[in-house]
């Protein structure tokens, strides 16, 4: 078994996502632990944007482009099989996706098919074969050495820097795209629209809560969030009361996020909330219950009626 | 249909764990334990399709030691029909929990299987999709939304973006999120008679499967504490110290 790091790109045919270039910050730092090169896997339909992207990345030794029709919607299914074709040439000892949902989807899918184990979601890179991965929704951390010749692991992404994206020129190598195995077929989408910031990537998060009342009431949140160029995000009682969509929950089962600020509006702190964004550099917590566990995280704290204090913050921020 | 539920035993979601003094695992003794959130959902998704008449039995399946055959029962209670407890030691890696599901789909020949997405101990978010790949069957995960339409199986994910919706060729695997159903609880009658449903055991060695690890968990610590915050006044002090003292607007 060779020693390289394919890395799964993120993307979406259009545009190479952050979570790659985080990712890649954790291949870069196995490098430095004796792994070798580092390949980026584009696979896809269409991508050429993408590519030229990829391209572009210094740290990047080479890119790795798998195009055809059964990879348009990137299902595990057929996305596996690419990955296993490469994975089997035994050039490699690592396979690396960010833990995102399309990373979480495909990665234990190819370990599987490998016979490997996985390490999910790491935080750190300890050595070649240790990594630190938070458990019980972060309330420990696990520094976990793995014993197989091929590692599979995801990365979360806030807890690595991204690299640089421009100063590299490598040359593209297209892959097989093995037969379709026609078991899975995609539907569609809803995809959420937004002006806002990506949650994962934002420099400013405002999330609201059961507080908010309901989704008629986030406005008040949004006003804010454009004031200070936020991304809106919620807890998962949001979420289930309806007031905004999935993909805006934030938590040990949503979205993590570490942000260089975080305002939590009518959230309680429960375990489950905290596991996503206690790792922000400031919280704010805005909450009419002076004992709400999130005042135990906050590093400022108001207590207040957030129909009172949202309208005021917005005032004060001009 | 014969669909197969897998639930897992875990610390109670309302419990915060502590890490030993000596760094070796987090704290278990005398905590309250429950079924995977997850596994909740997934059971509950499985009596309903029972109920819909798509599934004619729902098989619990439970890896671990005697102490899980309590969240069998309670499956059983809920409405699954046979429950099935796959002796273990410690808590197997999601691989070896994978290889012995599989084992048991080899068995069972189960036309959906349902687990959660996550165990809410190891935050792993495996299993599923490892015995989807070793069953060579397609997967929905994350599932908020499942319907059977004829043989294939309409699925809408939570993804990222928003939602997926993917039409899968069964037999399929699903694993469920938090929106695709709100459990029911167990009833008092139905508690009694779960106590007369089959619940049989078997072995890793009975199925023909190698669980040892491929892993060392070397250390366990708690992550680092946040310093303790303040409390501001008003709208205005809060903005001051935000830009003055924080830096961060
Ligand atoms: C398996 C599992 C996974 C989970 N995953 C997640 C997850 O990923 N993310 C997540 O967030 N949760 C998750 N949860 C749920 C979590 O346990 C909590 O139930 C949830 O976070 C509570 O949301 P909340 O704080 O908005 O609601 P509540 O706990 O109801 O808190 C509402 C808060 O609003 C305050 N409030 C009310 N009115 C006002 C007002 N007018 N002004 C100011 N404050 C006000 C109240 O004082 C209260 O503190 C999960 C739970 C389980 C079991
Ligand atoms: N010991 C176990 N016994 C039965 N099912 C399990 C076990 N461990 C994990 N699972 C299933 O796999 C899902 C995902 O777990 P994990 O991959 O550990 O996050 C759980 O929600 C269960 O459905």
């Amino acid at each position: 078994m060779g020693n390289a790091i394919l890395v799964v790109a993120e993307h979406d045919n259009s545009q190479l996502k952050g979570a790659t270039l985080n990712t890649l910050q954790a291949a870069v730092e196995l490098k430095a632990q004796g792994a070798g090169a580092i390949e980026l896997l584009i696979a896809g339909q269409g991508s050429n944007a993408v590519v030229e992207q990829a391209a572009a990345l210094p740290d990047v030794d080479r890119v790795l482009v798998a195009d055809a029709g059964n990879l348009a919607h990137q299902l595990p299914e057929e996305v596996s099989s690419v990955v296993v074709n490469l994975l089997e040439g035994g050039d490699y000892g690592y396979l690396l996706a960010p833990a995102t949902t399309n990373g979480k989807n495909l990665a234990p899918r190819v370990a599987a098919l490998m016979d490997v184990a996985q390490v999910s979601d790491i935080t750190e890179v300890v050595s070649a074969d240790t990594f630190i991965r938070p458990i019980y929704a972060g309330n420990a951390l696990a520094k976990v050495q793995s014993h197989d010749a091929l590692k599979v692991v995801t990365v979360r992404t806030t807890a690595f820097a991204a690299v640089a994206e421009t100063g590299g020129a490598v040359e593209a190598t297209s892959v097989d795209a093995p037969a379709a195995l026609g078991v899975s077929s995609f539907v569609g989408e809803e995809l959420s629209v937004s002006e806002r910031p990506e949650l994962t990537s934002a420099r400013i998060i405002i999330s609201g809560g059961r507080g908010m009342q309901s989704g008629d009431n986030f406005p008040l949140l949004e006003a804010v969030a454009d004031k200070i160029g936020a991304a809106v995000g919620a807890s998962r009682a949001a979420v289930d009361s309806g007031f905004v969509s999935n993909d805006m929950q934030v938590g040990q089962t949503g979205k993590i996020v570490a942000p260089d600020l975080y305002i939590a509006v009518g959230i309680s702190g429960a375990i489950q909330h905290l596991a996503g964004m206690k790792d922000s550099k400031v919280i704010v917590a805005i909450n009419n219950d002076e004992e709400a566990p999130i005042f135990n995280v906050a590093d400022f704290g108001l207590v207040a009626d957030l129909f009172e204090a949202l309208p005021e913050l917005e005032k004060e921020l001009g | 249909m014969k669909v197969l539920v897998a639930i897992k035993r875990v610390v109670d979601a309302n419990v915060k764990v502590r890490v030993k003094a000596d760094n070796s695992a987090v704290e278990l003794a005398n905590i309250k334990m429950a079924i995977n959130p997850f596994c909740e959902i997934a059971i509950e998704e499985a009596i309903r399709l029972k109920e819909k008449g798509h599934a004619s039995e729902v098989l619990v399946v439970s890896i671990g030691p005697d102490t899980c055959q309590e969240q069998l029962r309670t499956a059983l209670a809920l409405g699954a029909d046979r429950a099935l407890q796959i002796k273990a030691e410690d808590s197997p890696e999601p691989l070896a929990i994978a290889k012995l599901l599989k084992a048991v789909v080899d068995q069972e020949q189960p036309g959906l299987v349902i687990l959660g997405k996550q165990s809410i101990d190891g935050d792993n978010n495996q299993t599923g999709q490892m015995l989807a790949a070793l069953a060579n069957m397609p997967q929905g995960t994350f599932a908020s939304d499942v319907e059977i339409e004829g043989d294939s199986l309409q699925v809408t994910r939570e993804i990222d973006g928003g939602l997926q919706k993917v039409s899968l060729k069964m037999p399929a695997v699903v694993t469920t999120d938090l929106r695709l159903n709100e459990p029911r609880y167990a009833s008092l009658p139905n508690i009694m008679k779960a106590k007369r449903k089959p619940l049989e055991t078997q072995t890793p060695e009975d199925l023909g499967i190698d669980i040892s690890p491929r892993q060392t968990v070397l250390e366990v610590t708690p992550p680092p504490e946040r310093a303790a915050g303040v409390k501001v006044g008003s709208v205005s002090e809060l903005v001051e110290k935000l830009k003055n003292e924080a830096g961060v607007l």
